[in-house]
């Protein structure tokens, strides 16, 4: 029986494998959730077929229990609320695994006729399961707003406490891995940890807060992997170490996203994000702005039902007008609707990107002028400006001191996101700071604007 | 039997970091939740320690809390992930589809 376990259990890790390939593309994405899915369910199935297995009654008591809060938590969470729900059910998940340590500790005498290698596994997952469980919570009441989302700070005493913690919780665990089994020990692993784990996050803005949860994520994954090592189940230590490692890479993978470090983030106090940062200051060098992939400008155009894309000197230097067409004549097959918004002084002269988009026979009705695009820019959901700067620039309606206040502006900032090709982040032809590229809504893609044209063009294809 | 599961634990953490190689950020959000319902396989922890002879009144209190909570990691992580990901669909594109025809 033992070995139909473990074949049920490759089977399980070859589905979660081939799910979690598939959630890394759109086209993929929702197949792959569900494959994953079924393989837990058969290494619950194979679980339960291990013989000896007793305490029906409580195991049915315990899997009633969690569906029925479950469920009804997942599907009636609004979308907005989505992240705070992430949170919650991995900081459950770090809960769960610091229980078991703790009943493992209760069952065995203090780990004492087991092998180091099983105290010092179970410890580990006692304090890491404990660190997520809080840590999850505060990242779920701060998005949730039970708790302020603004960065909470006990000032300069914040380093030195964070480390006495953790000293306390590792101290406890040494002193019960060389052979002590005081219960308290144990509980003061646990809370030893879960003070760090509060202390961690608390300190921390909202705005950085979905890598803090994929951060715990990956935490929870490698507490899961340690429990597996202890309790000699591969499921464990399989599915839990896979998580470990992508949740690590993903974690990277956002932080890079967002233009921000995990070392800065972690260390935390002033994660306040873009809003608090971009405060009015002239001196912008240093302020945040988003950056994005060819991939992902393809799919954010893929979903949308209304592109615009606003030409400006950049696409006429990099002459990507043909590159532009190709994209767009993409789009439309998918059923898209493209427009592109012609700021009257967009490049060096008056209707030089009507003659370049002309030249690459773009439909003629689809030029609008600029009075025409700013009515239809609030109902357009991805705004695509390509080597365009001070036509955009919101400055110029709202800062009576800059040079080109008065200019009428293509109004991009209207629209539902919007998305910047630019070779860099040097300012203008006005030589002035654009707070477009500092807004929320802004993601910028960086590089050659034909090249990042090509990029997208490659990637709708894909798509 | 040690020597085994740290060969097993360090090739699941390769095939972990090959997996997640290149991510658009639109996904970044439903991938995570769908590795935080994978984490929810320490059910299984539950149900082995639980199912295979625990004793004492506080110990199953303890298990019954961590079989739950397991489940609520699993079976609201998939959902959760499933519902996230029904944004991603093709929407209809009935009127864009006419003036197509129109034209």
């Amino acid at each position: 029986m033992t070995t139909v376990v473990s074949l049920l259990y490759i089977v399980s890790f070859a589905l979660f494998i081939y799910g979690l390939m598939g959630l890394t593309g759109p086209r993929t994405a929702v197949r792959g959730n569900w494959i994953a899915a079924v393989g837990m369910g058969l290494a619950v199935i194979a679980t339960l077929l291990l013989p000896g297995m007793g305490n029906w009654w409580l195991i049915a008591l315990g899997i009633v229990l969690g569906t029925v809060v479950g469920v009804p938590a997942a599907r009636k969470v609004k979308m907005t609320a989505m992240p705070q729900m992430v949170a919650l059910f991995n900081g459950v998940g770090g809960g769960a695994v610091a229980l078991i340590a703790w009943v493992e500790f209760r069952t065995t005498d203090g780990y004492a006729h087991e092998p180091l290698y099983v105290a010092i596994a179970s410890l580990f997952a006692a304090i890491v399961g404990s660190i997520s469980f809080w840590g999850s919570n505060v990242a779920f009441g701060k998005l949730q707003e039970l708790v302020p989302s603004k960065p909470i700070t006990i000032g300069r005493l914040q380093q030195p406490l964070n480390a006495v913690v953790v000293v306390a919780a590792v101290a406890c665990a040494v002193a019960i891995a060389a052979g002590v089994s005081s219960e308290w020990l144990i509980i003061g692993v646990l809370v030893a940890s879960a003070l760090f784990g509060l202390m961690v996050v608390l300190p921390i803005g909202g705005a950085d807060m979905p890598v803090v949860i994929s951060l715990l994520n990956a935490m929870t994954g490698l507490s899961a992997a340690a429990m597996g090592l202890a309790l000699d189940n591969t499921a464990l230590i399989v599915a839990g170490m896979i998580v470990g490692a992508s949740g690590s890479i993903l974690t990277n993978l956002m932080a890079k996203a967002m233009n921000r470090s995990i070392p800065a983030i972690i260390a935390g106090g002033f994660g306040g994000g873009p809003a608090a940062a971009g405060g009015g200051t002239g001196t912008g060098e240093a302020r945040p702005v988003r950056s994005t992939s060819a991939a992902d400008t393809a799919i954010q155009m893929a979903y949308a039902s209304r592109v615009v894309v606003v030409p400006g000197y950049g696409m006429a230097v990099a002459q990507a007008q043909h590159a532009v067409r190709e994209m767009a004549d993409l789009l439309e097959s998918k059923g898209i609707e493209v427009a592109y918004a012609i700021h009257p002084v967009a490049g060096r002269m008056p209707g030089h990107m009507n003659v370049l988009l002309a030249e690459a026979d773009v439909p003629y009705d689809q030029l609008k002028e600029m009075d025409e695009s700013n009515s239809q820019f609030p109902q357009t959901d991805v705004a695509l400006v390509i080597g365009a700067n001070d036509v955009t620039n919101p400055a110029a309606q709202s800062d009576p001191s800059s040079p080109i206040y008065g200019m009428p502006i293509l109004h991009v900032n209207a629209s539902r996101s919007v998305i910047v090709l630019k070779r860099s982040m040097s300012s203008g032809f006005a030589g002035i700071e654009n707070e477009l590229f500092h807004d929320p809504k802004t993601s910028m893609l960086f590089g050659d604007a034909k090249a990042s044209v090509g990029d997208i063009v490659e990637e709708l294809k894909n798509l | 039997m040690l020597v085994q599961s740290l060969a097993i634990l360090v090739l699941a953490g390769f095939v972990g970091f090959a997996v997640i190689s290149k991510v658009p950020n639109t996904l970044h959000t439903p991938l995570m939740s769908g590795t935080n319902a994978i984490h929810g396989i320490v059910l299984l922890g539950g149900l082995i320690v639980l199912g295979l002879g625990a004793e004492g009144v506080l110990n199953k209190v303890l298990l019954v809390i961590a079989i739950a909570f397991g489940t609520i990691n699993v079976v609201g992580g998939f959902l959760v992930t499933d519902r996230m990901l029904a944004m991603f669909k093709e929407k209809p594109k009935d009127s864009a589809n006419a003036k197509g025809a129109g034209s």
